[in-house]
């Protein structure tokens, strides 16, 4: 067992590395391409007996992944943000197939306006097309989800693709202490790849586009495939544990930190997640009893483990670091759907958006944030969500916007004519 | 934990030296997260590392808003606002820059109330800009005090090994003579308590106002708005024609140059500094090597001396 500083993308590279993948469809994309960057140049010094195929595009990418998962072989792709959403028609598609591969995101904010820096959009829109997912706060979790995703994605209960997230620059680009499996014992856990009955040969072949009239057969097929996904739960717990047993890591399906006689507790996803343990360290030192749950396992959704965890709680912060347009964080809708008429569910359910394109979560909010859910709490009114957002931030932004209404001016006086 | 904020122009190695102090720090025993941030650009646009360590498993992500050690490789960014470079220092944070001005000068101009100490540029020498990093990790490394000679050694061996031991050689002996400059103030960087939850400044939070998407839609309200970005000031190398060896072949440096900063008059092929960003292509596709790449500051200094005597 070795440790040593890798960053998220080197530890997802490790990940597909130790898992013995035979086969890597890639298409580059920031902050993303460090992965297959990596995976190539072992590839390229015979470190690693896989081949290596850059395509045209992520939707290809996607589909050779999922053919070469069903023709017997073990697969691994990366993609993030813009990246993913172009190949979500095949997503949806492929995990129709019922095809097993792992597919790292490493999540960046989604255009329009374009950015790179992280949050959760992207992979919030591949949440309802049958990929199963992890999602990871550190670099050292990166490795690890990546050996239990393939597990996960073969296990016959599920066969379902399996996505890992990582987000970017806080974790792709950030090194951190990572243990390294032995070769041998990541191999052990992981297994043989056994494709079973899906294995297609030339002289048997199997057609998995399969065309369905009149609602029922339609109906079967996805709801198999929402059966699958919702044994992942039961699987991943036994994995996990398996997992904990032989590295002696514990990476459970929700992670739960100074929970158990915590009045408020935060909820939240990904690598601001550790931002929010410090914050709860810190409070717990001025006499808060604040807690924090944070989901690794968000497909299949642990609807039943948030209900054990949350019962009898005072107030639960929600911080997503997502929004859906017209509706507000997602994490908070579910989290509301999985506790609504629960006897014991917390009367009090706070909504918080921060963190959108990187936008840093200062300790200061986090405190302000178990302040004002402890106020909800006393005064048991909710308040409205809340958009992390500073004073000081709208003045940057009004500067912005006075550049361009200078510039609007002068194309407008110009009659539109501009040349330079 | 200790909080060390490199800031550099992107090829000045910042990322790398934050390694090698990332690693260092590791080597010593110590938890560690080391991250560089940049944009899309690349060479010579401003950008910062960061390296926390601590003694205990380091929960803190992101932007180091107080830093306790502040490194500026390229002193021309001080005043550039989009770099950040002094973003949150205070009194306990201490200022490295590699500069030619003396630290009274510093002292004076940024008039700041942290320690300031001064590593001699070598912005002129177009060899030693390479080893920009090594300088200032070296120098780091001993204000920090808690990294030994050796430990920095066996940091700059490692994470320079992949480019050959004539390199790692050469950066040991930066590194090192830094190293030891700074034997007096050995130890001087000191690490803040972390904020406490019961007195803390609340955020300044604001309800977003609507506004009609003539507003808020991000749209850029000018053509060819690029031209008014002088990233001219990002360079550290100047791209230099020599026209007595430039054989007028009128299209490879103009068409090689990712930036569209060489235009052709009549033949004559000319390089529009205020957006050249110094990445250096025309020096390297130009047939005849009629192109010199200078130091910048080298250059600048050569303009001001022909401006006075001219």
């Amino acid at each position: 067992v070795s440790r040593k500083l890798l960053t998220g993308n080197g530890a997802a590279a490790w990940g597909a590395r130790l898992a013995g993948t035979d086969y890597i469809p890639a298409f580059p994309i920031t902050p993303q391409t460090e992965i297959i960057e990596t995976l190539a140049g072992w590839i390229d010094a015979s470190e690693m007996d896989a081949r290596m195929v850059t395509m045209e595009s992520e939707h290809s990418m996607i589909t050779a992944a999922a053919s070469a998962a069903a023709s017997g072989i073990r697969v691994f792709s990366a993609t993030s943000s813009q990246g993913l959403l172009y190949a979500m028609e095949m997503l949806y598609t492929v995990s129709g197939w019922r095809a097993p591969f792992v597919l790292v995101n490493v999540s960046r904010g989604l255009s329009a306006p374009i950015t790179l820096e992280p949050d959760h959009n992207d992979i919030m829109a591949a949440r309802d097309c049958g990929f199963l997912q992890i999602h990871c706060s550190t670099c050292q979790e990166v490795l690890d989800s990546t050996l239990i995703a393939f597990r996960m994605a073969e296990d016959e209960r599920i066969r379902l693709p399996v996505m890992v997230n990582l987000d970017g620059f806080y974790l792709s680009f950030t090194r951190e202490p990572v243990e390294i499996p032995d070769a041998e014992l990541a191999r052990d856990f992981v297994g043989a790849y056994d494709p079973e009955n899906i294995r297609f040969r030339a002289s048997s072949p199997v057609s998995q586009a399969v065309a369905v009239l009149g609602g029922a057969p339609y109906s079967y097929f996805r709801y198999e495939s929402h059966l699958a996904a919702q044994n992942g739960v039961a699987v991943y717990d036994e994995l996990s544990a398996e997992f904990a047993e032989r590295f002696g890591r514990e990476h459970p399906a929700v992670e739960a930190y100074q929970c158990d006689d915590a009045d408020i507790v935060f909820v939240m996803l990904g690598s601001f997640a550790t931002k929010a343990r410090a914050a709860v360290d810190e409070l717990r030192k001025s006499g808060n009893k604040v807690g924090l749950l944070r989901p690794r396992l968000f497909r299949p959704f642990p609807g039943e483990l948030f209900r054990k965890l949350l019962a009898g709680k005072s107030g639960i912060a929600v911080i997503d670091q997502n929004i859906s347009m017209g509706m507000g964080g997602i994490l908070h809708a579910e989290l509301a759907g999985a506790l609504y008429g629960h006897p014991q569910a917390p009367r009090q359910l706070l909504s918080f958006i921060g963190g959108l394109g990187g936008r840093d979560i200062s300790l200061e909010e986090f405190f302000e944030i178990a302040a004002v859910t402890r106020t909800a709490v006393t005064e048991n009114r909710t308040p409205p969500p809340r958009l992390l957002y500073t004073e000081q931030e709208l003045r940057e932004m009004r500067k912005l916007q006075a550049v361009a209404s200078v510039e609007r001016n002068e194309l407008n006086n110009n009659g539109g004519a501009h040349n330079d | 934990m200790y909080r060390i904020r490199f800031h550099g122009r992107g090829g000045q190695g910042m990322k790398t030296a934050s390694r090698i102090l990332g690693t260092a720090f590791f080597l010593e025993g110590y938890e560690v997260q080391d991250a560089p941030r940049y944009g899309a650009e690349r060479r010579g646009a401003p950008i910062f590392a960061y390296v926390r360590a601590d003694h205990q498993p380091i929960n803190e992500r992101g932007v180091i808003t107080r830093p306790d050690l502040v490194i500026v490789a390229d002193d021309s960014l001080v005043p550039v606002p989009a770099a950040g470079v002094l973003n949150g220092i205070d009194s306990h944070t201490v200022l490295l820059i590699n500069t030619d001005e003396s630290t009274e000068t510093w002292k004076h101009r940024l008039n700041l109330a942290c320690e300031i100490f001064t590593l001699p540029a070598q912005a002129q020498d177009r060899d030693e800009l390479r080893f920009i990093g090594a300088t200032c990790c070296g120098a780091a490394a001993r204000l920090l005090g808690v990294i030994s000679r050796d430990t920095l050694q066996q940091a700059i061996s490692e994470e320079l090994a992949e480019l050959g031991d004539a390199v790692v050689s050469k950066n040991l002996t930066r590194a090192l003579q830094a190293y030891d400059s700074m034997q007096q103030h050995q130890g001087c960087v000191q690490t803040l308590p972390q904020t406490s939850a019961s007195d803390y400044t609340k955020p300044d939070w604001i309800n977003l106002p609507f506004e009609d998407a003539r507003i808020s839609a991000p749209d850029i309200h000018a053509s060819a708005n690029s031209v008014e970005i002088r990233t001219g000031l990002w360079r550290t190398l100047r791209p230099v024609i020599d026209y007595e060896r430039c054989n007028r072949c009128w299209w490879v440096c103009s068409t090689f140059c990712p930036d569209g900063a060489i235009r052709v008059n009549e033949q004559t092929p000319e390089i529009d500094y205020e957006h050249c960003k110094g990445c250096m292509v025309c020096v390297a596709q130009c047939p005849p090597h009629a192109i010199e790449a200078v130091p910048e500051q080298l250059a600048q200094q050569q303009e001001a001396e022909q401006g006075v005597s001219s």
